[in-house]
C-alpha cells in the first residue's frame, strides 16, 4: 500500500474545493457512509481522483489507506477518468451462454482496443461486467446506465450506432436512463 | 399451477402503480397496526408455522432465525438489515420486487423490525441498481409522509425507520458478514462466525440479516396466515417463490410458483419451453451460478424446491434458473463461472484466493482439451481442498459447479481432450 500513501503532486482534474467540504459535512457524521461518500464524488466526476481522494479523507478524518482500501476493493469506483461511452457487456453465465463473447469481441474489433481498455481519444470505454441481473434479456451490453437487452452477438456495428443515436451528448457523469 | 388469487407479489411485472396509492390498492399495508398488535412472539411463532425458508439461497428457516434475535435488549439496540445486494449470476427477482412492488418490502422491514425488536433497518442495495434504489427511496418517502414509518409507524407506537444503503459491486458483500462490513463502510470481507450477527453484527449488535425476498412476503404471510402459506409445496419445501428462469428457452421470465413445481412444467407453463424442444434440452443450472450443474434427464421431471434439487445432487440456491441447450459448450460455460468466482474471491482465505486461480486455470485447458484425463481427477482434488475450508461460502460456491461438471459431464471432458490430443499430440506439461 506505499504508493497509496505516496504524496503524488501531479496536477490531477479536481471537484470544486467547496464542493468536496460540503460532501464531507453530509456524510461525516453518520457511521458508515465512506463508500456512500464515495458514491457521490464519483457521481459527479465520473471517477475519483486521488487529489479529491485525499481532500475527502482530510475532511472527514478518515486516513487516505482506508480510503484506498474502499476504493480498489469495490468494482464500482474508477481511479481513472472513463470514457465518454462506458460500453459495459455483461459476461454472466445467461448472457455468456447466448453469445456475449462474441458481441464483446465484435466491439473489440469495432473499437480497435480491448476489453477494459479506452479509445485513445477517450470517447469509448468498453469492460466485461459480471451478471448485470436482467438475465431475461440476456445477451446485454449497458452503456452509461442504460440497458441494451436482447442484443444481436453478430451486430456489434449496430449496438454502437444505436448508442450514439441515443445518447448524442452524453456526459459520463450524468447517466440516463430509459427506464 | 399457482393461481393469480394466491400470489404474493402482485406487481412484478411492473404493470400497475408502483407508488403508495397503487399499492394500498393491492392490499398492502391493510391491517398493519392489527399484526404489530399480536406481539412479537406471535409474529415470530406464525412465520416460523409457515415453513417459509429464506429465499436468498440457504435457505435457513425465517423464522428460525428470527428468534435467535434476543428478547430483551441489553441496552445495545438491535438491527434488521436486508440483503438486496442481488448479484449471484442467473438471479434478477429482488431487482423487480424493488423497482415493481418496493411496499411489500417496506411494509415487511415494519413487521420484521418489530419481531426482532429493531427500530432501524438497513436495507443494501447492490451499487450497480441505480434505478432501483432511487425507486425504493422514493416509496420509502411515500411510506413516512403517510406515517407508516418513523415515530409511531402505522400508529402502533413502534417507531421505526429504514435506511438505504449502496454497494460498489462486490459480489462477496452479499455474505451477510461481508455485507455488515460493507454497512460499516469497509471493504466486504466476511466475518468468522461465531459470533453470530444475532449476537454482534452490525456495529456490534444484535442484527438479523434476510434476503430480501424473505422479508417481502411476509406481510402476506400475516395478513393470510401462516396457513395459507404452507399450503403450497410440501413438507419442508412450504409456500410460493420467485422463479427466474433465463438462457435457452423462449420466453425468459420472473414468475411467482408454488415450490415443487416440476421442472417441466416450470418451463412449458411460463418460459414457452425450451428452444428447439424438450429433447434440445443439454443442461441446467438451476439455482444462480454457484449452484451444481446438472444434466437435462435429471432435472427434467425433478421437482423444484430445496429438497428436490438437492436430491439431484444440486441446491435450489436462489431459483435462478439457468436453462442451456444442445448448442452450448459446458466446458467453456463452467469455466467462465470459475472466472468469475476468482474475479470475486475477497483474498481473505488462502484456499479461496489460490485455488478459484488454480480451478480457472485449469479449465481453460480443459476448455481447449489441452490436458491430460489425469488432471480431471486432481482439479476434482483441488476443488475439494477449496471447499469448506474458508470462512465463508465463496470457496464452496466456486468449488460446486466444478465439481459438478466432473460428476455429471466428464465424458464431454474426456471427449474434449481426446480431440485436442489427436489433433496436436499429446498434451503440453
Amino acid at each position: 500500500m506505499t504508493d497509496d500513501t505516496a504524496v503524488d503532486d501531479v496536477e490531477i482534474e479536481e471537484a470544486p474545493e467547496d464542493e468536496i467540504i460540503v460532501l464531507a459535512q453530509k456524510w461525516k457524521k453518520k457511521r458508515g457512509s465512506l463508500i456512500m461518500a464515495l458514491h457521490e464524488l464519483q457521481g459527479r466526476l465520473g471517477y475519483v481522483p486521488r487529489e479529491s481522494a485525499m481532500k475527502l479523507g482530510r475532511e472527514m478524518g478518515v486516513p487516505l489507506a482506508n480510503i484506498y482500501e474502499v476504493l480498489t476493493f469495490y468494482n464500482y469506483f474508477k481511479l481513472e477518468s472513463p470514457g465518454k461511452y462506458i460500453i459495459s457487456v455483461c459476461t454472466g453465465t445467461a448472457c455468456h451462454i447466448k453469445g456475449s463473447p462474441k458481441l464483446l469481441h465484435g466491439i473489440e474489433d469495432e473499437l480497435g482496443i480491448k476489453e477494459g481498455e479506452s479509445t485513445p481519444d477517450g470517447e469509448y470505454h468498453l469492460q466485461g461486467v459480471r451478471c448485470l441481473g436482467c438475465c431475461g434479456l440476456a445477451p446485454l451490453a449497458s452503456v452509461n446506465g442504460k440497458v441494451y437487452g436482447k442484443q444481436d452477438v453478430t451486430n456489434a456495428h449496430g449496438l454502437l450506432e444505436q448508442v450514439k443515436q441515443d445518447q448524442p451528448m452524453h456526459v459520463a457523469a450524468e447517466a440516463t436512463d430509459a427506464e | 399451477m399457482l393461481q393469480d388469487k394466491d400470489r404474493i407479489f402482485t406487481n412484478i411485472y411492473g404493470r400497475h402503480d408502483w407508488g403508495l396509492e397503487g399499492a394500498l390498492k393491492r392490499g398492502q399495508w391493510d391491517g398493519t397496526k392489527d399484526i404489530l398488535a399480536k406481539g412479537r412472539d406471535f409474529i415470530i411463532k406464525e412465520i416460523q408455522a409457515s415453513g417459509l425458508r429464506g429465499r436468498g439461497g440457504a435457505g435457513f428457516p425465517t423464522g428460525l432465525k428470527w428468534s435467535f434475535m434476543p428478547k430483551q435488549s441489553d441496552g445495545r439496540p438491535h438491527y434488521l438489515v436486508v440483503n438486496a445486494d442481488e448479484s449471484e449470476p442467473g438471479t434478477c427477482k429482488d431487482r423487480d420486487i424493488l423497482r415493481h412492488d418496493p411496499h411489500t418490502l417496506i411494509e415487511g422491514c415494519l413487521i420484521a423490525g418489530f419481531a426482532m425488536g429493531a427500530h432501524a433497518a438497513y436495507i443494501y442495495v447492490r451499487g450497480e441498481f441505480m434505478r432501483e434504489r432511487e425507486r425504493l427511496q422514493a416509496a420509502i418517502d411515500q411510506a413516512y409522509d403517510a406515517g407508516l414509518l418513523g415515530k409511531n409507524a402505522c400508529g402502533s407506537g413502534w417507531d421505526m425507520d429504514v435506511f438505504v444503503h449502496h454497494g460498489a459491486g462486490a459480489y462477496i458483500c452479499g455474505e451477510e458478514t461481508a455485507l455488515l462490513e460493507s454497512l460499516e463502510g469497509k471493504k466486504g470481507q466476511p466475518r468468522m462466525k461465531p459470533p453470530f450477527p444475532a449476537n454482534v453484527g452490525l456495529y456490534g449488535c444484535p442484527t438479523t440479516v434476510n434476503n430480501v425476498e424473505s422479508i417481502a412476503v411476509t406481510p402476506t404471510i400475516m395478513r393470510r396466515g401462516a396457513a395459507w402459506f404452507s399450503s403450497f409445496g410440501r413438507d419442508n419445501n412450504k409456500g410460493t417463490k420467485l422463479f427466474m428462469i433465463s438462457g435457452h428457452v423462449n420466453t425468459p421470465c420472473v414468475v411467482e410458483e408454488e415450490l415443487g413445481i416440476t421442472f417441466r412444467e416450470l418451463i412449458e407453463k411460463h418460459a414457452g419451453g425450451v428452444r428447439g424442444g424438450w429433447d434440445n434440452l443439454l443442461a441446467v443450472i438451476p439455482g444462480g451460478a454457484s449452484c451444481p450443474i446438472v444434466r437435462a434427464d435429471q432435472i427434467m421431471d425433478a421437482q423444484m424446491d430445496f429438497d428436490g434439487m438437492r436430491a439431484i445432487g444440486s441446491s435450489f440456491g436462489t431459483g435462478g434458473v439457468i436453462v442451456m441447450d444442445r448448442s452450448t459448450d459446458v466446458i467453456a460455460a463452467i469455466s467462465r463461472i470459475s472466472y468469475f468466482f476468482r474475479h470475486e474471491s475477497c483474498g481473505q482465505c488462502t484456499p479461496c484466493r489460490e485455488g478459484t486461480g488454480w480451478m480457472w486455470r485449469v479449465m481453460e485447458r480443459m476448455r481447449q482439451g489441452n490436458a491430460a484425463r489425469e488432471e480431471i481427477d486432481m482439479l476434482f482434488q483441488v476443488s475439494k481442498q477449496i471447499e469448506g475450508h474458508t470462512i465463508c461460502a465463496l470457496g464452496d460456491a466456486a468449488a460446486w459447479p466444478v465439481q459438478a461438471l466432473i460428476r455429471n459431464f466428464r465424458p464431454v471432458i474426456e471427449a474434449r481432450i481426446d480431440d485436442y490430443v489427436s489433433q496436436h499430440g499429446m498434451a503440453a506439461e
